[in-house]
């Protein structure tokens, strides 16, 4: 125990261990109350959808957008699913759905399998002319797709693909490769180069090392890239209605095409569901990879 | 035959010249160490040696064979890392048989290696463990394994032990030395500590700005450093250095500062033909003595300014001639600050450069 005879008795008697914290501080009311405030302007418009899309027409009709549907209904979900008239089928958002997973998917598998080794090649194989390739990889990045829109029809024309699922999977391929790229670069220039020139002395050619050294390590940065591209694909609506026949479209020209018709009743409660299920895709992707992005970044935190 | 032989060899990166063309020879089962400053070229060279850059110009041979082009791999080279470079996804197991498995050696080969390796380096029961459940030291001897196991004949260190403390520092460094001895391979190891260089090494290349600076064993490097660059490099604490002018007196050789006159009869000049010149006279702090009334051939009165105790040894620092000196002393006999004190030297045991040039005289 230390000395404490040279202490005064009040100063002993004050404070001691940890510092008492307040819960209801000013600091602590300003914090959550700009939380809550921020939390509800984002949420308001979420709820009001979800509870229009359970209400029936008549009710919605009366009024009281706010109100808890009194009686709750999934027929505007399933009408928006399967019945909704799309220009001139009515066979709902079934068919754009099933049209955006077959873009998505080798859209996004393709972009992120070339971009990573194309940013492997540029982070550890300085070839010659590397940086002259990546600045106009990067400059891409910053052309206005209207600019490319029509040049990219007659391409497509020529190689026959215009209208084609195939057609807009290779335009979202080619439009994903600049910031992908550059994320891959970054991440791989980001890990030891050591570990390159070990495998190297190893007798690792370019192929063993990014597929036994690289990708076992990079599983944070793929989650990020998948990610940005499943969004950023199920999300694209101009790609879609420019280079894809009605037959074709995905799921958001299909829902534009709900939601915008002109003729007959507005079904509001339909649209919503529409809409609804059209987010869905993102905001699955969103809870089930953020919680993976955190794993991978844990998993992958070994300093050397 | 010497086992590895660089030739002219240069290296730009664009306009900046890292190595000059630079000439090496290192003998079969030599410990060569490549020691410098930061930024001298050092770890560049053994890179090039490695194959992991490509030179300018130049060639190198490792075993009488041209490898200038080839890959890594096909050399002949084992490297180890500064930062380990273990692959983290991999067991230490696993590291120490991706190379044999690339080389597509067969299994029970690359087993009996593996065995052999972690026998020789006493890592066995980490072998199931990933490199992340491994200390640094652990770390660092199974990538020493994984050059082991490759069963090359050139063994290239990049700074291997600077990521360690200080007390596995010297633990390894012994290992090391003990399995150079073991192994009687050649080693290559680029380090920026001399107390690693001179405990490791056979011979020494100090290097400076791409040029080796000097290369010799660690005893000449110490006691004969060809120039002031060298002679300040080598050696903790530095050498005393004492700015003045070499003179003629009474027929022998003398130096001068200020209102010293140190006579130079015991010196041993590299140069025959010499002239009266600016030179720089430098004197190791534990080749100099104080207080020992022994009758240096050196001898002036000075001021004891600070005085550092090192634990094993304590260093006096005085001033001489207007610089700093430092002597290196028993504790026991150490004076307090702000005595007067006698320091005497022998020139045999000291340095003498030319001011312009810095090559010793």
């Amino acid at each position: 125990m230390a000395d404490v005879t040279a202490i005064s008795p009040a100063e002993l008697a004050g404070p001691s261990g940890r510092r008492p914290r307040r819960a209801i501080s000013r600091r602590n009311v300003f914090i959550y109350g700009t939380l809550l405030l921020v939390s509800v302007y984002y949420l308001l418009p979420l709820y009001l959808m979800i509870v229009t899309s359970l209400k029936g027409l008549p009710e919605i009709r009366m009024g009281n957008v706010f109100a808890p549907p009194v009686e709750i209904t999934f027929e505007p979900w399933v009408k928006a699913w399967a019945q909704a008239c799309t220009g001139l089928n009515c066979d709902g958002l079934s068919r754009g759905f099933w049209n955006s997973v077959r873009i998505t998917v080798p859209s996004v598998i393709l972009s992120i399998l070339i971009a990573s080794i194309n940013g492997y090649a540029l982070a550890n194989w300085r070839f010659r002319g590397a940086n002259v390739f990546f600045t106009i990889l990067i400059f891409g990045a910053f052309i206005p797709y209207q600019v490319m829109l029509y040049p990219i029809v007659i391409m497509l024309r020529e190689l026959g693909l215009y209208g084609g699922l195939w057609g807009l999977v290779i335009v979202h391929t080619i439009f994903g490769m600049p910031i992908l790229t550059l994320l891959f670069r970054n991440y791989f220039t980001s890990l030891p180069e050591e570990l390159f020139k070990a495998a190297r002395v190893d007798g690792a050619g370019f192929w063993a090392i990014y597929l036994k050294i690289m990708l076992p390590m990079s599983l944070p940065i793929f989650v990020v890239a998948i990610i940005i591209q499943v969004t950023g694909i199920w999300n694209d609506f101009l790609f879609g209605i420019v280079y894809t026949r009605p037959e074709y479209y995905p799921m958001t020209v299909q829902l534009n095409n709900i939601v915008n018709s002109v003729q007959g009743v507005k079904e509001y409660n339909v649209n919503m569901a529409a809409t609804l299920l059209t987010g869905l895709v993102p905001l699955i992707v969103y809870f089930v990879s953020g919680k993976l992005f955190v794993r991978g970044i844990a998993a992958g935190a070994v300093k050397g | 035959m010497p086992s590895v032989v660089i030739r002219d060899v240069s290296l730009n990166f664009g306009v900046v010249e890292v190595l000059k063309s630079l000439n090496l020879e290192v003998g079969k089962g030599e410990f060569l160490v490549l020691l410098g400053p930061s930024g001298c070229g050092k770890s560049t060279l053994l890179n090039c040696i490695a194959g992991l850059l490509d030179v300018s110009a130049g060639q190198i041979f490792i075993n009488g064979r041209n490898v200038t082009w080839d890959e890594p791999k096909d050399r002949g080279i084992g490297m180890v890392f500064q930062s380990y470079a273990l692959y983290p996804q991999m067991t230490v197991e696993g590291n120490l048989s991706f190379g044999l498995k690339n080389a597509g050696v067969p299994k029970d080969e690359i087993a009996k290696r593996v065995a052999r390796a972690a026998e020789i380096l006493q890592i066995e029961p980490l072998l199931k463990r990933k490199p992340s459940a491994l200390s640094g030291g652990q770390r660092q001897r199974v990538a020493i394994g994984r050059a082991l196991v490759r069963d090359v004949d050139v063994f290239l260190f990049d700074e291997p032990l600077s990521n360690l403390d200080a007390k596995l520092r010297s633990e390894l460094r012994v290992e090391i030395k003990r399995l150079h001895q073991k192994l009687g391979n050649t080693m290559i190891y680029v380090t920026h500590d001399q107390i690693e260089a001179m405990t490791l090494a056979d011979r020494i290349a100090v290097m400076r700005g791409g040029i080796i600076q000097q290369l010799d064993t660690p005893q000449a490097i110490y006691s004969r450093p060809k120039n002031r660059f060298v002679a300040g490099f080598i050696g903790s604490p530095s050498m005393n250095f004492i700015e003045g002018q070499l003179a003629q007196h009474d027929g022998t050789w003398v130096f001068e500062a200020a209102d010293l006159r140190v006579p130079l009869a015991t010196y041993p000049f590299q140069e025959t033909n010499l002239s009266p010149r600016a030179a720089t006279l430098g004197v190791r702090p534990e080749h100099v003595g104080l207080n020992t009334g022994e009758g240096w051939p050196f001898e002036v009165e000075t001021s004891v300014e600070v005085v550092e105790p090192m634990g094993s040894d304590t260093l006096v620092w005085t001033k001489v001639a207007g610089h700093d000196f430092s002597v290196r002393m028993a504790t026991e006999r150490a004076p307090s600050a702000g005595q007067r004190a006698t320091v005497g030297f022998d020139p045999l045991r000291a340095s003498l450069f030319d001011a312009e040039t810095g090559e010793r005289l």
